[in-house]
């Protein structure tokens, strides 16, 4: 750099600043890298706009939030339509939480045994394996719910139907652990070798190693590994369309059919008219959808960021 | 001397109980995705022949192939492509080479982070109000194509991201040394690089968007069309979508044709996946530095 002052400073940057065609492609591409950067921001709020703008209509009119919340009535199409969603919340909720007691210990125990046990050629086998129950499609998972556990589930526990919290549960159990795993595992990793290996010095085997030191060192990552597997389960459609039995229904036992918020949508929506009251009401269960994993999310990345800080 | 103790042999007890355990249970997750292949390619498998995979379905579903709905993927997939595979790359490009550690970048993140957590029928109810409606495609291709490349835009920029970092910062100083502006470090060194990296990020791409149902049962797929489509805008059968309907909505479907469905489908999906996989060990072990 020229000292600031000294003569001929001004000339000797005017000579450097040379503004030729790489520069105005720079300038070109640096503006359109921009643009797709923050095109995420524009969808997400794309996304709110959009649902709220179809469903804004139901909101402000039709819609009485005590019956939505508290009623289980949900007949949008009667000659006298009443809108409670209660038991689609309580069927989301029920097929989400028993998802959720299956797949919870196991993704964390396969975090736990990928990251710290296993090694070498078993540890890559058993990560390929995480990532393809991931890529199995929704629908697919959906259709063996249909087609190989509802019978499955009649015939071992003698019930009528087999398409119920259990079959919809176990379903989205196995489709959600694979999320869960991932993210458990890169926790796991995360925490530095050296903490191992200084109570390893110390005497301890493997086992104290992971309850003293490595799952207090991780305890943010899991905990946000589980709140998105639960976003996941949450959010999850056809999978629970097809095997939830999809009948407005409280649940008293595991073996009851529900309907969840997100399986309506995907029932109905192709029989509403457009900008109807139906249809409206559909949107609002996207709007509280949309909020609700918004917030879950939202919930992970602050928890994920407190470990950063530290 | 060094004999072990009573607390000795209990811990070492324990560690060998917790491994088994924690075996186990990575194999109960592993064991259901071994079973439902080989059920659907038992169950399915008699069902594929050169006829089912390229003809129209007959007699209201009940017969025949999957013609449309295997070309009706195709053109969704590829669509989906054009649209989300530049624009994930320019934000990746954003995340790794441009942007500063501020707000902006964080929420950025979070956005991401929200497209791939937010459900897939919201992302439906999104396409229906956005591209259906109010840009006027009506259900066409283009109108699922756009809602799925929105939805799996963070496959795209999650992936590019991550082979963009694997570029060694030196590559970028030296190339930078030499006078090169930012773009042309990116054109010339960075992108050249990790291109591979980004290619093993599309297949996974393909391999989502091919499986979706949620997003394009009311923006642009149909049950039945007699015709492949001939443009963008019009609708089309999907296989996803196929799935759903022969299982779920027609009535006598063979059990066998349904199974078949499943098995082209999750066979489709998991080979691409698995291309995906392979070539990402084969660059690992080409690596030269």
């Amino acid at each position: 750099m020229t000292p600031a002052g000294s003569p001929g400073a001004g000339a000797g940057i005017g000579a450097m600043d040379r503004r030729d065609m790489a520069w105005h492609v720079d300038r070109a591409a640096r503006l359109l890298v921009f643009v797709g950067g923050i095109s995420a921001i524009v969808f997400i709020v794309g996304i709110f706009v959009f649902i709220t703008k179809e469903g804004l209509a139901f909101v402000l009119g039709p819609l009485k939030l005590g019956e939505f919340l508290t009623s289980i009535a949900w007949r949008p199409t009667s000659n006298n339509p009443t809108y409670g969603a209660l038991a689609l919340i309580v069927g989301t909720a029920s097929v989400t939480g028993f998802a959720m007691l299956l797949s919870v210990p196991l993704s964390l125990g396969a975090a736990l045994f990928i990251a710290e046990f296993a090694s070498g050629k078993t540890r890559e086998t058993l990560k390929v394996l995480v990532e393809m129950l991931a890529a199995i499609p929704s629908v697919v998972w959906g259709f063996v719910g249909m087609s190989i556990m509802n019978p499955l589930i009649i015939q071992t526990f003698d019930i009528p139907v087999g398409l119920n919290v259990l079959n919809a549960g176990l379903i989205l159990g196995l489709m959600a652990a694979p999320i869960m795993t991932t993210i458990a595992e890169d926790a796991l990793k995360a925490v530095p070798d050296t903490y191992r290996e200084a109570a390893e010095a110390l005497g301890a085997t493997r086992w104290e190693v992971i309850v003293k030191v490595v799952i207090p060192a991780s305890r943010n990552g899991l905990l946000a590994a589980v709140l998105l597997g639960v976003g996941r389960g949450f959010g999850e459609t056809m999978a629970v369309l097809m095997a939830s039995g999809h009948a407005i229904n409280l649940p008293t036992s595991v073996f009851d059919s529900v309907r969840a918020l997100t399986a309506t949508i995907a029932a109905e929506l192709g029989d509403t008219v457009t900008g109807g009251n139906h249809y409206g009401s559909l949107f609002t269960l996207g709007i509280l959808l949309f909020v609700v994993t918004f917030a879950i999310n939202l919930t992970a990345d602050i928890v994920v960021r407190g470990i950063r800080r530290k | 001397m060094f004999a072990a103790t009573r607390l000795n042999r209990r811990s070492y007890r324990n560690q060998s109980v917790a491994r088994a355990v924690f075996c186990l249970m990575t194999v109960a997750l592993v064991i259901p995705v071994l079973l439902i292949v080989g059920t659907l390619v038992v169950k399915g498998g008699p069902a594929i022949s050169w006829e089912f995979l390229f003809t129209p379905p007959r007699d209201n579903m009940t017969a025949g192939g999957i013609l449309p709905a295997l070309v009706g993927t195709v053109w969704l997939v590829v669509v989906a492509l054009l649209a989300s595979v530049p624009l994930g790359i320019a934000a990746a490009l954003y995340l790794s080479e441009y942007a500063p550690d501020n707000l902006l970048t964080r929420t950025i993140n979070l956005a991401i982070i929200n497209l791939a957590g937010v459900p897939s029928i919201v992302h439906a109810l999104f396409g229906v109000g956005a591209f259906v409606l109010f840009f006027r495609f009506g259900a066409s291709i283009l109108a699922a194509s756009l809602t799925l490349a929105i939805m799996t835009l963070p496959v795209v920029i999650v992936a590019t991201r991550e082979s963009l970092q694997a570029v060694p910062q030196a590559f970028r100083e030296a190339c930078l040394n030499m006078g090169a502006t930012r773009w042309q470090t990116i054109r010339k060194v960075v992108l050249p690089n990790s291109v591979s990296g980004i290619l093993t990020g599309v297949i996974l791409e393909v391999s989502r968007t091919a499986g979706e149902t949620a997003p394009i049962m009311f923006t642009g797929a149909t049950a039945f069309v007699a015709f492949l489509p001939e443009s963008v805008f019009d609708q089309t059968m999907a296989m996803s979508y196929h799935l759903y309907y022969t299982a779920t909505q027609a009535t006598d479907v063979p059990e066998e044709l349904t199974f078949g469905v499943a098995l082209v489908l999750i066979g489709m999906v998991l080979l691409m996946n698995a291309v995906s996989i392979g070539f990402r060990v084969y660059l690992r072990g080409l690596k030269k530095w």
